[in-house]
């Protein structure tokens, strides 16, 4: 029997194996290090981390979700990630991929939780159930509760995949009928990053992977958990779409002419000014496209509570708790608003800067908006 | 003395499953299919805007995502009497037609290959072998003598490093695994390349839905407005991008998935005659439609049911009357007040979740009791099987020419008789054949749509009866379409603008749930019975006839209204939180 560190063989070592080049690897190292938003500089110490760093195995857990997670996981466009991803990291535990079922699947966890323990990465997709003593989602006839409290004793560090894991998401919605809680309610004692998102984008799941096997660190996390490299932004400042809010152009229905040239969406309910993501910059499937670019507003799900936000088509000024404020406002406010948001993304970051800033913002859509009447 | 098999999880689903069986002299005897987890979506959307609760509900499954999205903008629809203009008509079918040719592809290789595939054995494999096994079955250009051995070094350094992640555990050399070690690399080989494919036939979602998973909806169309002058819309660059993404997804398909399908299923011919089941009955509710919803004449698959494996009448479904029913006597959820085995049309539909299975952690069910958080649908009383088999029988019984074609022809290379599709075999080969079909209807769609535009037409929503002002105090709808897995519906009624009541009845409520009043079961637990088990350590056999339906579980519970409970209310539903 391998013992287990003379098996395991460095990033570098298995790329080469697989018949990739040095090249290949250098340009890989470059790409995870763009990603990363690493200055130029330290990419030779990527490089290096790369080349001396050893497999982690990762146990994926899935409890009240719908697998979109996973399914986005897969979608993680850059090919020798993807070949990283699943050859390189140990994926030794998650229902949607793995070869074995019934004990045999539940052996191959239980001999990683043994044999790595205080190692390997919990990935958790879903909500935990707590109503009717977690009777509500129970595998290998367990709760999830347990199954989670157990996986998460020996794990090294915890990434809450998804919004299910991160804050609920759906099932957590008004009434939220099973009492579906987030993971950082039940697991205190553990480092865990949070990836919002309904799914998060593949790319940032696989970068945020990358960056712990690499660095052997977690990403540098804001206040709430998420990894600032993907988080740190509204959808609404890195918005293609952003000069016509600034102009005061915007979709007054959807097929209108204004939606036809691509106009501003704030007004058919999008949550972009309001929803910390990349889809942006980063966009879905490879940078293909993002919801506004296909012209539907953000829904805005990589925030908490974004289901009971709704309705999902009415603008923002017109919910309760915003836009209220009738003292006029100028665009020039909300330009330095954004400004600031660049500087101090961390700042705003929380919720009472957050706000604020939203309050700004909605104002300034108001005003445009009458310009445009006029 | 009959020995009891557990299974659960069930791995390479969607969702929790948990299979429990009675063996006896190493047959299944008897059969009991379980879902253990349960979310309560049905009650969630209660009271919200109907506009909003297709982004709801597509959370009720992210495999086959856009799919619950579109049978719930259909319900709003149909309730509201929208005709979505001709070019939504198209996205939506050449959406759901990438759908099919991702979910199927991916089911084959990554969710089911593994039940036949041997990936420890390819390693045996000699590569020029391989290479002209591949070259004589298709004209696949990656198919060299190089290739092979490349991708065999992979395998066996994977193997050899002792650390085999997510084939550790797999049943390797099982007696019931029966490929030459040369078709068992291909399929490796294609296992992995199908990886690296399916990320792109996708893009076809995030071109005109924004996202993949789940892309964005709207009731009244599409969101994604047609303007080919300018950047900001659906423009040429846009539908060349997906008119390149379906070809070469079409070609992956045919020159991959189908010549693999084939090779692998010639070795399991006697899988044409596991997994068969006692009742027979098939239902689809037809879908891709090329005249509007209101047309099933212009659906792409017919709609319809057949009974008793009688391919000689084809009945007619109706889904808007009492003839589709759910019961919950072996469900956890409270009886109807109308009695513990009475049923009830979805409209009508009402749940209460009533937990009264074992505490955990237990090591069985007692099958005595209600034992899942799924209900049973029926359809006149009848268990239905739905999906692929199902669709491609309806559609043979019906005459379609175009089915009964690559049907027939499907059966001639694999040289065995109509009879050998009512089987776990059956199933897998009905669903790489819909998949061609479905591969060439989308071309058929993006063809039509770019004619459409190219005639003037750039119309891609009606906005008009979007105007909650314009709805009828009160109204119902329902929204049908052929998810991946099977005839999907959703139920909706809508009074004072607000979703009354919303019920969803999936492809894996028909086939995975609990025994119905009468006693009889569903699909999943009458196809298991009188399957051989070789190694009742390794079930590997229940493993195939169960992965043959493709199980998506968290699509088949979703319900439930919890009178009186209201936890942690929010009362102001606007972003108190901010």
């Amino acid at each position: 029997m391998a013992t287990r560190n003379d098996k395991r063989e460095t990033y570098y070592e298995s790329i080469i194996k697989q018949g990739y080049s040095r090249r290949d690897f250098m340009k890989f190292a470059t790409y995870i290090a763009a990603y990363m938003g690493v200055e130029t500089s330290m990419i030779g110490q990527v490089v290096k981390s790369l080349e001396t760093t050893y497999r982690v195995p990762v146990i994926w857990e899935h409890f009240q979700e719908c697998t979109c997670c996973s399914e986005s996981f897969i979608r993680s466009d850059h090919p020798i990630v993807a070949d990283i991803i699943l050859d390189k990291i140990s994926l030794d535990y998650t229902l949607t991929l793995m070869a074995a079922s019934g004990h045999q699947a539940e052996k191959a966890k239980h001999d990683t939780m043994e044999k790595y323990k205080g190692e390997y990465i919990l990935c958790v997709e879903g909500s935990v159930p707590l109503g009717a003593d977690g009777n509500y989602c129970c595998i290998a006839g367990r709760s999830a509760k347990d199954i989670l409290v157990e996986a998460a004793a020996g794990a090294k560090a915890i990434i809450a995949w998804g919004s299910c894991a991160t804050n609920g998401c759906v099932q957590a919605a008004y009434p939220n009928p099973t009492e579906a809680t987030p993971i950082h309610k039940i697991i205190k004692d553990k480092p865990i990053i949070r990836v919002p998102g309904c799914p998060p984008i593949g790319e940032v799941m696989a970068g945020i992977i990358i960056h712990m096997v690499t660095f052997g660190k977690l990403p540098e996390l804001d206040r709430m958990g998420r990894p600032k490299a993907f988080y740190a932004k509204r959808v609404h400042d890195s918005c293609y779409r952003r000069p016509y809010y600034d102009a005061g152009l915007f979709v007054e229905s959807f097929d209108d002419e204004n939606a036809k040239k691509g106009y501003c969406l704030y007004k058919v309910g999008c949550r972009g000014p309001m929803t910390y993501n990349s889809c942006g910059t980063i966009r879905w499937n490879n940078g293909v496209s993002f919801p506004i670019q296909s012209g539907h507003g953000c829904i805005g799900c990589s925030e908490e509570n974004f289901w009971d936000n709704g309705p999902f088509y009415e603008r923002l000024t017109s919910l309760h708790g915003f836009g209220i404020e009738s003292s006029a406002d100028t665009i020039g406010k909300v330009a330095a608003g954004a400004l600031a948001g660049g500087i101090a993304a961390h700042a705003i970051a929380a919720n009472v800067s957050k706000r604020k800033e939203l309050r700004l913002r909605t104002k300034g859509g108001k005003e445009n908006e009458k310009k445009l009447d006029l | 003395m009959a020995n009891r098999i557990v299974v659960d999880p069930v791995t390479r689903i969607e969702g929790h499953l948990r299979i429990e069986v009675e063996v006896k002299d190493g047959v299944i005897t008897d059969a009991f299919s379980s879902s253990p987890m349960v979310r309560g979506l049905e009650n969630i959307v209660k009271g919200r805007d109907p506009r909003d609760v297709w982004a709801f509900v597509q959370r009720a499954c992210g495999v086959c995502t856009t799919i619950h999205a579109l049978a719930s903008v259909r319900s709003v629809e149909d309730a509201l009497g929208i005709a979505v203009p001709p070019n939504a008509e198209m996205v939506r079918n050449i959406m759901e037609g990438a759908l099919y040719m991702h979910d199927h592809t991916v089911h084959f290789y990554h969710l089911h290959a593994l039940d036949w595939v041997d990936v420890v054995n390819a390693i045996k494999a000699d590569p020029a072998k391989t290479s002209e096994l591949a070259q004589s079955i298709s004209p696949w250009p990656k198919s060299s003598v190089g290739y092979f051995t490349d991708v065999k070094k992979k395998i066996t350094r994977f193997v050899e490093s002792g650390q085999l992640g997510i084939f550790a555990n797999g049943y390797w050399g099982h007696p019931q695994m029966k490929l030459p070690a040369e078709v068992n690399l291909m399929a490796v080989a294609h296992y992995l390349e199908a990886l690296e494919w399916q990320k792109e036939i996708v893009k076809v979602h995030t071109i005109f839905g924004g996202k993949n998973p789940h892309p964005n909806y709207l009731v009244g169309g599409m969101a994604c407005a047609i303007n080919t002058e300018d950047p900001g819309g659906l423009n040429a660059e846009r539908l060349a991008y997906v008119g390149k993404l379906l070809e070469e997804g079409k070609q992956f398909i045919e020159q991959v998935y189908i010549p693999d399908l084939l090779a692998i299923a010639s070795f399991y011919k006697d899988w044409g005659k596991v997994g068969k089941g006692s009742f027979g009955n098939y239902m689809s509710y037809g879908d891709f439609p090329t005249n509007g919803y209101n047309d099933p004449a212009g659906f792409k698959f017919p709609d319809g049911a057949i009974l008793n494996f009688d391919l000689s009448k084809v009945h007619e479904v109706d889904r808007r009357n009492n003839d589709i029913e759910e019961f919950v006597n072996n469900s956890w959820y409270e009886s109807y007040a109308e009695g513990a085995n009475s049923g009830k049309h979805p409209w009508e539909g009402e749940t209460n979740i009533k937990y009264t299975g074992p505490q955990p952690p237990y090591d069985q069910l007692n099958v005595n009791e209600p034992y899942s958080f799924i209900k049973t649908p029926r359809w006149k009383g009848h268990p239905m099987e739905v999906g692929p088999l199902s669709r491609m029988l309806v559609g043979y019984a019906r005459g379609n020419k175009e089915i009964q074609e690559i049907v027939n022809a499907s059966l001639a290379k694999l040289d065995v008789p109509v009879e050998a599709l009512f089987s776990t075999l059956g199933r897998t080969a009905a669903r790489g054949i819909e998949t061609q079909l479905v591969a060439n209807w989308t071309m058929e769609f993006y063809d039509t749509l770019i004619n459409n535009i190219k005639n003037g037409d750039t119309r891609m929503a009606d906005s008009n009866m979007r105007e909650p002002e314009r709805w009828p105090a009160e109204t119902k709808g329902v929204g049908h379409c052929e998810a991946p897995r099977g005839a999907l519906a959703h139920w909706i009624r809508i009074k004072d603008q607000k979703t009354e009541n919303y019920q969803l009845v999936v492809p894996s409520t028909w086939n995975a749930s609990p025994r119905d009043p009468k006693g009889q079961r569903s699909a999943y637990e009458s196809t298991l019975i009188g399957t051989p088990v070789a190694d009742p350590e390794l079930p590997l056999e229940i493993i195939r006839t169960i992965h043959s339906f493709d199980p998506c579980i968290a699509c088949a519970v979703h319900l439930y209204d919890e009178h009186g409970k209201h936890i942690s209310q929010v009362s102001n539903v606007s972003g108190c939180d901010i």
